[in-house]
């Protein structure tokens, strides 16, 4: 038997993919989730080999809800219109449901999965689509952590800096560090260059943050931010900063 | 074009007028010099008639043809070209018309360069009224198309924002649609007239006519049970008019984009139920209508997030009203409240 979950916040367009999934007799239905927190926990207790996923979705997308799945298993992605994510599946040959769809198309979506399921994993491929994913305008604007099983939403502005820690980035924040399994140069790409700069191999700062900067050692620098810490600055990222800065 | 200045009545009976008063002026003018009023009569009529006739040439002419450079140079040139020909044309009619009576023949041959800066003075005063004359029309006119330009650059504007429903909006009311048709027929049924009719109410509007607040909150109440029908139990609406009356009027699908955000705010920000509730009154001769979504002041901050729908309103004010302050918004903890303020006329 094949485990599938479905993850949409409208209860009818939930309806509508259990309605045509009867007629795949070996793929059972495990629960109905109506936004990424529940799907997290759905995923984790249930570990489905499939799951229905809708993008737009309450407090957190459906991108950033695989993010936050450790081992995310494979998606069939549902979206009524959203031409930022459509652009990404066909960047990454994913194949997704425009809502509405018909039976026939959900049909071909599910036997194409059972027909290369078995042979392919889906991670590397959920992986790059992410990384795409991650540009999107509503992504931008705030970074999503899971720390001690609970989902924390940190809106950008709030972020002071982040620290490269071995495979993780820390982030610095008024409300404490959070950790994401993240590279640097995955943040330094993403998140806004007019707001975040990359002043060193291992920090990157909210120039918002910034109250004085102060010479250091031979060449470098030390910032000094509003909540007392001091991020370390580069040769290179002090000439960054200072044209971020306008100075 | 600017149709010739003698065509207005007004102003021929100012041009015969004035070819009045120059004819009798000229008549005593010639008379001092001892000349008999009909040698004077028939020197005056003969070289103002023919000036009459030039005038009236000149200020058709200029209506065809007027340089777009050069425009003064043109003028002097044909000022001193067509005194030099009524010159002509005098000498060539009044010595043998009135004969040698008096000395006339060498009064006319001495008095020809006077006559010839009278009349050249004449011909250019008319040349330069001309100009002025259609230069201004021309003027009205490029007026007008611009104007005209810029009321059709404004309606086009005005039509594409009221057109800006979301299709993500449409979509989701096609796919509940499509659910509903399997389990409950008659639901859908229902759904596809409510999505039917919105759409009707979205296409049959124009910005000239305004609408009843009674008919807009029911045309919105069309938008609210769809919105309702697709996401369940986590949407309620709360609507409260005070003292509705026949005045109250807005323009069409003002209302629509605003309470659209409310409700995309609220639902996508929060995972638990939430309540749009919607309220209307009048204050100091404005309509006031608010609209309040709850929000969660933890991860979002309600300036960044009003997305199309506030900022097409904001546009649509001020197209309207030449104000940019009828829009406001209030945050208090957790609810966010857009207040709307409609001048009635």
């Amino acid at each position: 038997m094949i485990k599938a979950i479905i993850i949409d916040d409208e209860p009818l367009a939930r309806s509508i993919v259990r309605e045509y999934i009867q007629s795949f007799s070996q793929i059972s239905v495990m629960q109905e989730c109506g936004d990424g927190f529940e799907g997290i926990k759905a995923i984790q207790q249930h570990k489905p080999e499939l799951i229905f996923l809708d993008i737009q979705m309450p407090k957190i997308n459906g991108f950033e809800m695989l993010e936050l799945v450790e081992e995310p298993p494979a998606v069939i992605f549902t979206t009524a219109f959203d031409q930022f994510a459509i652009r990404a599946f066909e960047s990454h040959a994913i194949d997704y449901l425009l809502k509405p769809f018909n039976k026939e198309r959900f049909d071909k979506a599910v036997q194409k999965w059972l027909d290369h399921h078995a042979v392919s994993s889906a991670g590397p491929q959920t992986q790059s689509l992410l990384e795409t994913a991650a540009e999107m305008p509503a992504q931008n604007s705030r970074i999503v952590v899971k720390t001690a099983g609970k989902i924390k939403i940190i809106p950008i502005d709030e972020v002071h800096y982040l620290e490269a820690a071995d495979d993780y980035v820390k982030i610095h924040t008024r409300a404490g560090n959070f950790l994401k399994n993240k590279t640097m140069s995955y943040f330094e790409k993403v998140l806004d260059p007019s707001q975040f700069v990359r002043t060193h191999r291992s920090f990157i700062l909210n120039v918002q943050q910034v109250t004085r900067i102060d010479p250091f050692e031979k060449d470098s620098h030390i910032c000094i931010l509003q909540s007392g810490a001091q991020v370390p600055v580069s040769k290179t990222g002090y000439a960054k900063l200072k044209e971020v800065l306008g100075l | 074009m600017a149709r010739s200045p003698l065509k207005t009545g007004r102003l021929r009976l100012i041009f015969f007028a004035w070819w009045l008063v120059w004819a009798c002026l000229q008549i005593l003018l010639i008379m001092r010099f001892g000349f008999t009023p009909a040698v004077a009569a028939a020197d005056s009529l003969v070289t103002n008639t023919l000036l009459a006739a030039l005038c009236w040439f000149v200020a058709n002419t200029l209506q065809y043809y007027l340089p777009k450079q050069e425009r003064y140079w043109y003028i002097l040139f044909l000022s001193l070209g067509l005194s030099s020909l009524l010159l002509l044309i005098s000498r060539w009619i009044l010595p043998p018309l009135i004969g040698d009576r008096q000395g006339y023949s060498l009064f006319f041959s001495r008095s020809w360069p006077v006559r010839f800066d009278l009349v050249f003075l004449q011909i250019g005063c008319m040349s330069i009224l001309s100009v002025l004359w259609y230069s201004a029309g021309e003027e009205q006119d490029n007026q007008r198309r611009k104007s005209d330009a810029e009321k059709l650059a404004r309606e086009a504007e005005l039509y594409k924002l009221r057109q800006q429903l979301h299709p993500h909006f449409l979509f989701n009311s096609l796919n509940s649609i499509s659910a509903l048709v399997g389990s409950q027929p008659e639901q859908a049924r229902s759904m596809i007239q409510q999505l039917s009719d919105f759409l009707r109410g979205t296409l049959k509007k124009e910005d000239q006519q305004w609408v009843n607040l009674a008919e807009e909150l029911q045309y919105l109440q069309l938008y609210l049970e769809i919105e309702k029908v697709r996401f369940g139990h986590r949407l309620s609406t709360e609507v409260t008019c005070e003292g509705i009356s026949e005045s109250m009027k807005l323009p069409p699908m003002l209302l629509q984009p605003i309470v659209e955000n409310a409700i995309k705010f609220g639902l996508y920000d929060t995972t638990d139920a939430v309540t749009i509730s919607i309220r209307t009154w009048m204050e100091d001769g404005n309509l006031l209508i608010a609209v309040q979504n709850p929000f969660d002041p933890e991860t979002s901050k309600p300036k960044q997030g009003t997305g199309f729908g506030l900022s097409s309103v904001q546009r649509r004010l001020y197209l309207l009203f030449a104000r940019n302050d009828l829009l406001g918004t209030v945050v208090d903890n957790d609810l966010f409240t857009i207040v709307l303020k409609i001048p009635q006329v």
